[in-house]
């Protein structure tokens, strides 16, 4: 975290290559490995939750069972009868960006969704599949819906460009919403860390100050843990409200 | 539902490789003090590519295997509660059904005992009538037998009288006279004199 003398914080957020040359070649940084890392997380998870298959569950099947019935009610109940089959979308959405979310909370680790290549490239995976399955279902009355319903004609010069842009702003919101909520807290993180360095510099005095800003940085942890399973959720359901709005007929 | 799952698959597939080859070849203008914005970097795209391929590898074990599995469980477990409940329920109406068997069974055991009790004592009622009717007759038969023997011993004992009668008066007659009497006369005379007098 301090970079010599002076401390970044920004440095957290560097990409460095993994297995030096190799890693190069193929863009393999440690993000990739991160998200490796979490998606295992997941599958090991669920794998041995669900391993016992059992009709009275234990503790770990509990919330494996949990996780896939929150995912499923949120996705049908949201989506509607059609949500059974962009459960598996939503629910590896939230589970990947949960995995990493919280994977980078852990000290010495890297949060892949502090990218923002990486939370757009999502929004924008989510943003395509929404206009193919608009464009699908829907056809060309798809293009209705960016004039809205009851409106005077005579606003239409105005409402269509508002509406059209409005709807290719989701993917940047959505992107940006993630990315920077990340961003933000783990910048805090460091800022607070760094203060520490700084008042163990003043000796004794210094020492005593310190509390307070790992005081602050263990409150903070806290609400990252919220932050990171919200900021999930938030993500999963605006992409059912988009899906349910591209399956409504 | 299997046209959507095609078209999501369709879909996130192609999604996969177009932000990847957008995100590739998107220029990286501006280096500023935020890392995640050098979009000069390779490594910065290329988690990217590499995203869109774990990403898929997720959703694809996801949909395949792992969340199958975990709905095969839940399935399971509802059927099983609802086999449970139904196979409860039909036993309760069996039940139900035994009890009602049983009561009606023995309300009719006991008005079969009741039917049963009522014929035992009539047929009790008539032997015991018929029984006094026989005993009566007999006794009606005994009495009559025994008037018709005491009649009889009447008239032996009476036929009897007149002989010892008989006797007595010609041992009367001859020690009072010392002659012996005509037996002829002696038996005419009694027979005379006893019909005049009734002696029972």
């Amino acid at each position: 975290m301090a970079g010599g003398s002076s401390i970044n914080v920004l440095e957290q957020f560097e990409l460095h290559p993994v297995l030096g040359g190799l890693g190069e070649a193929l863009r393999f940084s440690q993000s990739p490995l991160y998200m490796i890392a979490a998606v295992c997380l997941v599958l090991a998870f669920l794998y041995f939750g669900m391993r016992p298959a059992a009709v009275v569950p234990g503790r770990l099947q509990a919330a494996a069972e949990v996780c896939y019935e929150f995912i499923h009610n949120m996705a049908v109940d949201t989506i509607g009868p059609e949500g059974t089959a962009f459960f598996p979308f939503v629910f590896t959405l939230f589970f990947f960006i949960l995995a990493g979310n919280y994977i980078g909370l852990l000290p010495f680790s890297f949060t892949f969704t502090s990218h923002i290549a990486v939370t757009f490239a999502m929004a924008f995976m989510v943003f395509l599949l929404t206009v193919v399955v608009s464009l699908k279902v829907q056809g060309l009355r798809f293009f209705a819906h960016f004039m809205p319903d009851g409106a005077s004609p005579f606003l239409a010069p105005l409402l269509i460009p508002i509406e059209i842009l409005s709807f290719l702003s989701r993917p940047v919101s959505l992107s940006i919403r993630l990315f920077a909520n990340m961003v933000a807290g783990h910048v805090m993180f460091d800022i607070f860390a760094s203060f520490v360095v700084m008042l163990a510099s003043f000796g004794v005095v210094g020492d005593v100050f310190a509390i307070g800003p790992i005081a602050i940085n263990v409150a903070l942890m806290a609400l990252e843990l919220l932050v990171g399973v919200l900021q999930a959720y938030v993500f999963a359901i605006l992409t059912c409200i988009y899906l349910r709005e591209a399956v409504a007929h | 539902m299997g046209v959507i799952t095609k078209t999501v698959r369709a879909g996130l597939l192609a999604t996969v490789c177009g932000v990847s080859l957008l995100a590739v070849s998107a220029p990286g203008a501006y280096a500023t003090g935020m890392p995640q914005l050098d979009f000069a970097n390779p490594l910065v795209t290329g988690q990217v590519m590499w995203g869109a391929i774990i990403f898929f590898v997720f959703y694809l074990v996801l949909s395949k295997a792992m969340l199958p599995g975990v709905a095969r469980v839940l399935h399971d477990r509802s059927q099983r509660i609802t086999g449970d409940l139904e196979v409860a329920r039909s036993a309760k109406q069996d039940a139900d059904k035994a009890v009602a068997e049983l009561q009606q069974a023995r309300k009719d055991a006991m008005a079969e005992a009741q039917a049963h009790l009522q014929k035992v004592l009539d047929e009790e009622h008539r032997t015991a009538d018929q029984q006094m009717q026989e005993i009566n007759a007999r006794l009606a038969s005994e009495i009559a037998d025994a008037e018709k023997n005491v009649a009889a011993e009447k008239a032996r004992a009476l036929s009897a009288l007149k002989e010892i009668a008989a006797d007595t008066t010609q041992a009367l007659v001859q020690r009072l006279t010392g002659v012996v009497p005509d037996a002829q006369l002696v038996a005419r005379n009694v027979e005379s004199a006893s019909a005049h007098r009734s002696i029972i």
